[in-house]
């Protein structure tokens, strides 16, 4: 408990010294993200589809659903990669699709692909995209070197990346999406093909991550990930989204015993029957 | 635009050129152990005969039996040679200095005499008024200097009538650039198309680059950065103009260690790697045209060929030894233009400000930076960056 008090003041006092700017839109109360209708469609198929919610400040919110179910696409209209059909998402007060810059500056977004320049260090790796964020030469070493150690890599931050393991590199590509301490983190299947040791990890580090003020969307089809870490999760199924709540009200009001067991309720499926 | 996030993304882009091998040996070892193997082994290529321009001083025009009439119109025969008549030296030099001819020949006054006296006593030497017609050749062309003598040579002896060339003759040919002290080499040839040959493989390298970082997610990270496309372009581009002078240095201490010492001041040699700077964008472009219309790094790599290899063949070293159909194709590709200027300059003692090489450097401009242009707005409009 000690080590993790620690770790969490260090992440508090970077927030404090940090020079880069990072105010919210133009109403510090208003929700973090706010989806509204959103509709997204490649060519004939309807990736997206009328879906409608809000994840308040500091909130850990969980994005559930198979492969193929509209994961992905949302997050990706909320960091501003792919423009909606119609609807709209707007990020710290910030409309991803007229104000994309400022919304950018306000979000890590952790891939879902195991991104990493595999020719630099993984220190290279954390201080490219510092530098990316126009972090300050002092800031950028100090959360570089807390993260690295953190997520387990401070040993081998000086070995180039094309030598990690696979869960290597994604602890390291959830670093290259935290290095600027955004408001908020989109964290898209991040311990996907990890070993339970580094899941753990990672999970721990989440957790931290909300206790330091920071709002999480985390998108995952481990149903117990989502039970162990999310206030609220959204599943979403065929571009819908089809229930919303906390883990714990969603399972009593199905009458279940986890949300794996909700989602067969409510598509009749197991949600990794499709990956 | 945040200098911070190009110079950091430029820094990322020539860490991967140092640190990934097969970056390493496509841009800078293969170049110069390829310019080294084919240097050694080319020979002509090309199916067409080629049409060399010869600029001519007649300066036997004032005789009346005019005899110099005569060889030139057997010259014209050949259908090899395509002659232009200047009025003086000079200007015929200035042109063979731009590359606009392959030689000067200068018909000295007495040639009609001198043909005159061997027709009277063709069996008696001692008798024949002995003229020299003089040859220049331009330095900047290896084809001009081995095919133009022995054509006028062979043509001349057949116009005096004598069945060998080995028999005396009363009117010589003096190949005035092969009197001078140091003799032009093949080395001295191809060096202008090495600077642009070396650069060429960037079309690749940054085909596969793009390609690369698209297949692996490495670009979709970077655009939800609040990097600007304004700034990440611009950080490719000057990471490849980094590298192409780096080529364009490493080739010039590789000629010069060899031997190549062409007499030009250090404004010369400026002025040859601004030219190698700016040729480098159109490879940029190309590359991203490439990346734009391949959907993998492996397809990049083979498709990239496509603009690698006209630009090689027609616009390099290679270029001058093929077939005129060749040679006029390759004033469509930049690589043509860039060569040219450094063959006036390097092996013609063309001055900067001359209309040629000022002519090459507005091509190259213009047309590099219409492909770079090209390249940009289509991989954008494809693949957002």
């Amino acid at each position: 408990m000690i080590g993790l008090e620690f770790q969490l003041n260090i992440i508090r006092q970077d927030n404090n010294t940090r020079p880069v700017k990072k105010n919210m839109g133009a109403n510090v109360n208003e929700s973090a993200i706010v989806i509204e209708n959103l509709v997204k469609k490649f060519e004939d198929v309807t990736a997206v589809d009328g879906v409608s919610l809000q994840v308040a400040r500091g909130e850990l919110f969980g994005l559930l659903g198979p492969n193929g179910a509209g994961k992905t696409t949302t997050i990706n209209i909320l960091c501003g990669l792919t423009k909606p059909t119609s609807g709209s998402a707007s990020v710290g007060g910030y409309d991803m699709q007229k104000e994309p810059e400022k919304g950018k500056e306000l979000i890590g977004v952790c891939v879902q692909e195991t991104a990493v320049y595999p020719y630099l260090t993984g220190a290279e790796n954390v201080e490219l995209f510092g530098n990316l964020y126009t972090m300050g030469k002092n800031a950028l070493k100090t959360r570089c070197d807390m993260l690295l150690e953190r997520m387990g890599l401070i040993e081998d931050a000086k070995r180039k990346a094309e030598k990690y393991s696979g869960g290597m590199k994604r602890r390291l590509s959830v670093i290259l999406a935290l290095i600027h301490d955004p408001q908020i983190a989109f964290l898209d299947e991040p311990t996907v093909a990890l070993d339970p040791q580094s899941r753990r990890a990672v999970w721990d580090f989440i957790k931290e991550l909300k206790e330091g003020g920071k709002t999480i969307v985390l998108t995952t089809h481990y149903m117990e990930e989502a039970e162990e870490l999310c206030d609220r999760v959204g599943i979403i199924d065929h571009g819908r989204l089809i229930a919303l709540g906390s883990p714990k009200d969603l399972i009593l009001k199905n009458g279940v015993k986890n949300l794996e067991e909700v989602f067969i309720k409510l598509t009749g499926r197991k949600i990794r029957e499709e990956i | 635009m945040k200098l911070q996030r190009v110079v950091a993304l430029t820094k990322k882009e020539m860490k991967k050129t140092v640190r990934e091998p097969a970056v390493l040996f496509m841009i800078f070892l293969f170049p110069i152990v390829f310019v080294f193997a084919f240097g050694a082994s080319f020979g002509g290529v090309g199916g067409g005969q080629p049409i060399y321009n010869v600029g001519v001083v007649n300066m036997d025009q004032a005789n009346p039996s005019n005899s110099s009439q005569m060889f030139l119109a057997a010259l014209s025969n050949t259908k090899i040679l395509s002659l232009q008549v200047y009025a003086s030296n000079q200007t015929a030099q200035n042109d063979l200095s731009q590359g606009k001819i392959q030689a000067v020949m200068i018909i000295p006054d007495r040639f009609s005499q001198s043909f005159a006296s061997y027709q009277a006593t063709p069996n008696d030497p001692t008798k024949w008024v002995n003229a020299t017609i003089l040859l220049y050749l331009d330095k900047g062309s290896i084809v001009a200097t081995q095919a133009i003598p022995p054509i006028i040579q062979q043509t001349l002896t057949a116009f005096i009538g004598q069945k060998q060339q080995v028999i005396p003759n009363p009117i010589h040919i003096e190949t005035a650039s092969l009197v001078e002290v140091k003799q032009t080499s093949t080395l001295d040839f191809i060096t202008p198309g090495m600077f642009t040959f070396a650069s060429i493989f960037l079309i690749m390298m940054v085909a596969q680059s793009f390609a690369q970082d698209r297949e692996n997610g490495m670009m979709k990270r970077i655009r939800i950065t609040p990097t600007t496309p304004t700034e990440f372009m611009t950080s490719q581009v000057l990471s490849y103009m980094v590298i192409a002078l780096i080529q364009a240095a490493l080739v010039f201490v590789m000629v010069y260690l060899l031997g190549f010492r062409p007499n030009v001041g250090i404004p010369v040699y400026a002025f040859a790697f601004i030219l190698v700077l700016i040729f480098s964008l159109s490879n940029v472009g190309f590359g991203l045209i490439t990346a734009t219309v391949t959907k993998s790094s492996g397809a990049a790599t083979g498709v990239s060929f496509l603009f690698v290899l006209p630009q090689l063949f027609l616009g390099t070293f290679v270029g001058a030894s093929l077939s005129s159909d060749a040679q006029l194709a390759g004033k469509f590709v930049p690589s043509y233009y860039v060569t040219d200027a450094l063959t006036s300059l390097f092996l013609r003692g063309a001055a900067i400000i001359s209309p040629t090489v000022l002519l090459d450097l507005a091509v190259v401009s213009v047309s590099c930076a219409a492909i770079l242009t090209i390249g940009i707005v289509l991989y954008a409009k494809y693949f957002k960056i």
